[in-house]
């Protein structure tokens, strides 16, 4: 591991002047990802800026029926909270889903959004990535991606992102905080992730030096029945091979609202829009629901060893929006 | 602590098992290695070094976790508990008596993982925390009866190659329900006590 300076922020401005425009520095929150990757040589900061002690570590209602959740909130309190378990159970099933007690407790929520792909390639340096080296390439599209994506990845990059937490939020319409130098700024979470393209380096929207300071989530009626269910290939303590944050409101037999995010199969959570506006005002049927998972999967392209995730992605959307209507008729 | 931004170690304190421990660390080294390799204590075990297994987890301020990827420098100033201060003199923690009375592992390379782990998830589940196996997540729907499988879910992060996981789980409900007991004469003591009192 290169050696590094630590210094430890104790306000948001603070932490923000001490990162400055330094491209060798890192902010530190839980460093379950971090510091993993500096071990293995994927990240080599020449200095840390440790966040966790910063004043972000509160859970509030906002005055609109929402959620204000502070970036360095872990994941075992986001989880644990009365008010998201009521108003967003998808979240707390989505945070425990992920990782392991002790992760969750050191793991933060600005964290959670900023993780890297778990990919092998990623992960060995002595292999090429076009998202660790741009222009070097990318070896999963000939090689071992059965766990890669399917929806909205490129020629350059086919990795998918690991976060459980973030497909809950793409479907509540989480709105991330952050402040820089210049001032303060807040990303939708549709725009909060960039698009592969032919820069998979380049991962989020956050201008040079951003610091996370929140997300918000919007008032969601819909959310307070809502389902998050990850497949994977064990039964516990493992990556998502598939997931999928559903919420549902019917009445009389017709989709009012619904939502839809799909885990571990794009570079970054992917908000199922397609199949949402297919089943708004449908019939809330199986039948209608197979419908419109295809429409949604209509677009994926699947490579040679990862097939199954578009059965299995169809099959998870018709068999969690049938249990979720199954609900709402008792 | 003073630290010059170009510096990369730091003279800190660490509070560990309720003692003060100063010594100076590079950055780079873990909780788990400070432990280990400096302090003597070396109760914590290093299985793989990457939050995958378990067998390092301690207590940071009362909550688990893995001393692989905490950096020992982002430990100063939170109170640390190992294995070592589990128990209180000659007297073993529940936790730790439970696995001994139900053979809760083999080898025991994983044991004070597993068994700070556990002291966690009796805490956790006490504090009314769902897991992902929990049906309902609502809070309405109150704590979910700490079953075998809940069990199983909780304790998913302390991996045992030996596969003592049946007598794990055995312990783990033992230790549990002896929580639940203890703090029910407790309660009964206390209402004992007020009544001689009124009396």
């Amino acid at each position: 591991m290169r050696e590094f300076g630590y210094q430890r922020a104790h306000d948001v401005s603070g932490a923000v002047a001490l990162l400055g425009a330094d491209p060798d520095a890192r902010f530190l929150g839980g460093g379950t990802n971090l510091v993993d990757l500096m071990k293995t040589g994927v990240e080599r900061p020449a200095r840390l800026v440790d966040v966790r002690e910063l004043p972000l570590g509160r859970i509030e209602s906002t005055d609109d029926g929402g959620l204000r959740i502070g970036a360095t909130v872990t994941n075992s309190d986001l989880a644990a909270h009365p008010e998201v378990r009521r108003r967003y159970p998808a979240l707390t099933q989505a945070v425990l889903a992920g990782a392991s007690g002790q992760l969750r407790n050191m793991a933060t929520v600005g964290g959670n959004l900023l993780q890297r792909t778990r990919c092998g390639y990623f992960a060995d340096v002595t292999k090429p990535c076009n998202k660790r080296v741009p222009g070097s390439g990318c070896p999963a599209i000939e090689g071992e991606h059965h766990n890669h994506a399917i929806l909205g990845a490129s020629g350059h990059c086919v990795a998918t992102h690991p976060s459980d937490m973030g497909v809950a939020l793409a479907a509540f319409d989480a709105v991330v905080s952050y402040e820089t130098a210049d001032g303060s700024g807040e990303l939708p979470f549709a725009e909060f992730y960039l698009p592969v393209g032919d820069t998979p380096h380049l991962e989020t929207a956050l201008p040079p030096g951003a610091l996370i300071t929140g997300v918000t989530l919007p008032p969601a009626p819909v959310a307070a029945r809502s389902r998050y269910r990850k497949v994977r290939e064990r039964a516990s303590y493992a990556f998502a091979i598939g997931s999928i944050a559903a919420a549902l409101d019917v009445r009389d037999g017709v989709v009012r609202e619904v939502r839809l995010a799909f885990g571990a199969v794009a570079s970054r959570p992917w908000r199922a829009r397609t199949a949402e506006l297919a089943l708004t005002g449908a019939p809330a049927d199986a039948e209608t629901f197979a419908a419109a998972a295809d429409a949604e999967l209509a677009a994926a392209e699947p490579l040679p060893h990862n097939g199954y995730k578009v059965t299995l992605m169809r099959n998870l959307v018709v068999a969690e929006l049938t249990r979720l209507a199954e609900e709402a008729a008792r | 602590m003073a630290t010059a931004p170009s510096s990369t170690y730091s003279a800190i304190t660490l509070n560990i098992n309720g003692e003060k421990y100063p010594l100076s660390v590079d950055h780079r080294t873990t909780l788990l290695d400070a432990l280990r390799e400096r302090l003597d204590l070396t109760g914590t075990k290093k299985g793989c070094d990457q939050g995958q297994c378990g067998a390092c987890t301690v207590l940071l301020d009362g909550r688990r976790a893995v001393a692989c990827l905490q950096l020992a420098v982002a430990a100063e100033g939170r109170e640390i508990t190992t294995i070592e201060g589990m128990a209180e003199g000659e007297q073993l923690h529940p936790v730790q008596q439970a696995f001994l009375d139900l053979d809760g592992y083999q080898c025991g390379y994983c044991t004070p993982g597993q068994i700070c782990s556990a002291v966690a998830v009796i805490e956790e589940h006490a504090a009314g925390w769902p897991s992902a196996v929990t049906d309902d997540v609502r809070p309405e729907a109150g704590p979910p009866p700490l079953t075998a499988d809940e069990i199983r879910e909780r304790m998913s992060g302390n991996l045992c190659r030996c596969g003592a996981y049946v007598s794990i789980v055995q312990a783990v409900a033992r230790a549990a329900a002896t929580r639940t007991e203890s703090a029910q004469d407790t309660e009964s003591t206390e209402t004992t006590e007020t009544t001689e009192t009124a009396a």
